[in-house]
């Protein structure tokens, strides 16, 4: 059920500035991508325009085209509520709505669009997602209690349990780890892990190890300065990447010369 | 009084508490001292509580800063300077509040019994009598212009927050600012030129009160949510967004809830505003001595305008109508005070829960 994703020629701005210039890829299903690069160089915005995220902030736009299975994105008669429904998200820092117990979190993309659910089938759900996201045996015991309660760790897991919730075929992370100690990182890129199984995941990172630890293919972005849009420099298999990579420029992020 | 000096290998030498303490009597005693000469050699008139507690405060501030710099030094000294003067003008500020509220207090009591309670003015010309119809009808006369106002301040205030952008919005923004300035007065007749357009002249009713009165509230309102809902991250409605929710249930089930208690707040606040208003109310809701329930026809009595008019056209018994006068004033400051506390528990039950 997941599915492949082909970006091509796409240019990503925020009002008049060129944030991102010129993307092409293709990511296969149920593969982890990575996307590395250094700061700045456009990474959460070219992974926004993966779930039509980026059109939320105002003036933002995008030209070219994203294919899911196919069918592109941006075209006109494409919801993109509905695309946000197939194409899920978690943000770089846990953000569990505070209003919210812990199953309520987990259940919102399914309450929130009014659809009813009985008892039982929210329960079931609930479970599910939190075993998906390896939470369920540090927060069974308190399934009520407000999600903001936990660890930061935990939120992001949470997160995450969220997000499969609502059963999507992409999974997009923006930088999922980046606030987290090294045992919660690791249950993260377990988890990463095993999803992979069923959905197709784009990761961003700015931890080497990461990128080589959980993806298959690597996606290095690079800006020739500030102002300039950034660029995809080079996409290949993350081995490919990281033991004998085709840009110079690859090379050099990659073994801490720049960046 | 060995506590005066305390060496510490580590820490400098500093002022105990109880000093402090010391301190604050001796200034307490000088100034109260003061006052109680000056009132018994008659150069006061009574003895002046307020002055001798602000000039007990003025004397410690500076008391203590000169003990400080002797035996602390300069920094500790400028510490409990600033810290002195911030406590002083929190005192300046509170002193007011708590004698015009002890003053309420003394001379509403006479009057706050049960016929206050349970009468209106109807017949009345001496002592007796109560404000019943006036507690009914401000209540009345504020509920209808929350109704109207606070719909329509929460939406504004959502499409200034959630939609607006550009001219409109600026152009609304400006208006809820000029809006904000309106003297009360001027709601008021601008209510009742509106209803004698549609109604004929010399129309006096409740629901002219009450539109007078949105007019000042509204402003409030928007700003206040405004305010409140600029505070919920927008991380939230990003989360919102990318489960597949759309932007009007993102807004109704999760920026509305994370603000909620903000917002009451915010309401509250503004009806503290507007259940005190005499001017608009006299003009467009006029005065009645007898009960009138009915919001869509006649005058009505409101708290207000009845300690006003108690007090203007004092009858045969002038202290029946002045006591009656502060009690309705003290009923107000209850009704307000009332509305605070439900508020407060209002919005504490409804706040989002374990927020770090
Ligand atoms: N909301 C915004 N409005 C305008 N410009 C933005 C906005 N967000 C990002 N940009 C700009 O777009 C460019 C790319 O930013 P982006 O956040 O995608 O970088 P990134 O690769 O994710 O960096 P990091 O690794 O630091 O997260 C930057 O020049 C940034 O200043
Ligand atoms: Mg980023």
């Amino acid at each position: 059920m997941s599915k492949r994703i082909e970006v091509k020629d796409l240019n990503v701005y925020y009002g008049k500035f060129k944030a991102v210039e010129d993307v092409s890829l293709t990511i296969e299903p149920r593969t982890v991508t990575a996307f590395i690069g250094p700061s700045g160089c456009g990474k959460s915005t070219f992974l926004r325009t993966l779930n039509r995220m980026h059109e939320v902030i105002p003036g933002a736009r995008v030209e070219g085209e994203v294919m899911i299975d196919g069918k592109n994105l941006y075209d006109a008669d494409v919801d993109p509520v509905l695309v946000r429904r197939q194409v899920g998200m978690v943000f770089q820092r846990p953000n569990p709505f505070p209003t919210m117990s812990i199953a309520d979190n987990v259940l919102a993309g399914v309450k929130l669009n009014n659809n009813k659910m009985s008892k039982s089938d929210a329960e079931h759900l609930v479970e599910k997602s939190l075993k998906g996201a390896n939470l369920w045996k540090e927060v069974k015991d308190r399934l009520n209690l407000p999600g903001s309660g936990l660890s930061g760790g935990q939120q992001q897991r949470l997160c995450i349990a969220r997000a499969i919730a609502v059963s999507p075929e992409v999974i997009l992370m923006d930088e999922p780890c980046s606030a987290l100690d090294p045992i919660s990182t690791l249950a993260i890129e377990d988890l990463i892990d095993e999803l992979k199984a069923k959905y197709t995941i784009v990761i961003v990172t700015h931890n080497m190890q990461q990128a080589s630890r959980v993806s298959d293919k690597t996606a290095f972005f690079n800006i020739a300065g500030t102002g300039e849009p950034g660029k995809l420099i080079e996409f290949d298999d993350t081995t490919t990447i990281f033991e004998n990579p085709h840009v110079q420029a690859t090379e050099d992020y990659i073994s801490g010369r720049f960046g | 009084m060995t506590a005066l000096v305390v060496p510490a290998p580590t820490s400098a030498r500093h002022l105990s508490k109880a000093v402090m303490w010391i301190t604050a009597g001796v200034s307490a005693l000088v100034a109260f001292g003061i006052f109680a000469v000056l009132s018994a050699a008659g150069i006061s008139e009574g003895f002046n509580i307020v002055a001798a507690v602000f000039v007990s405060a003025i004397l410690f501030v500076l008391l203590s800063y000169v003990l400080s710099r002797i035996v602390e030094g300069r920094r500790k000294a400028s510490d409990r300077l600033a810290t002195g003067l911030v406590t002083t003008a929190f005192i300046v500020a509170l002193l007011p509040l708590v004698s015009l509220v002890s003053t309420a207090f003394v001379n509403g009591l006479p009057r706050l019994d049960p016929l206050f309670f349970s009468s209106s003015m109807r017949n009345v010309v001496g002592q007796g009598g109560g404000g019943l119809h006036a507690i009914i009808g401000t209540l009345e006369i504020t509920l209808a212009a929350t109704v109207i106002s606070v719909p329509i301040g929460i939406m504004t205030a959502i499409y200034l927050v959630e939609y607006g952008t550009g001219r409109l919005a600026r152009a609304i923004t400006f208006f809820v600012d000029v809006m904000t300035g309106i003297p009360s007065i001027v709601a008021g007749l601008f209510a009742f030129a509106l209803f004698a357009i549609v109604l004929g002249p010399g129309i006096r009713f409740g629901i002219g009160g009450a539109v007078a009165l949105s007019i000042l509230m509204i402003p409030v309102v928007v700003r206040s949510t405004e305010e409140m809902l600029k505070l919920v991250p927008n991380e939230l409605r990003e989360a919102s967004y990318a489960l597949g929710v759309p932007k009007w249930l993102t807004i109704v089930k999760i920026v509305i809830p994370t603000a909620i208690g903000g917002i009451i707040t915010g309401v509250m606040l503004s009806i503290s505003r507007i259940i005190g208003e005499t001017a608009p109310l006299l003009i467009i809701v006029g005065m009645s001595t007898s009960m009138n329930y009915n919001l869509f026809s006649d005058r009505m009595a409101t708290l207000p305008v009845f300690v006003y008019t108690q007090y203007a056209s004092q009858g045969s018994d002038a202290q029946a109508y002045i006591d009656r006068a502060w009690t309705g004033a003290l009923v107000l400051i209850f009704i307000v005070m009332a509305l605070n506390l439900i508020a407060r528990l209002v919005s504490k039950l409804l706040a989002p829960k374990g927020l770090r």
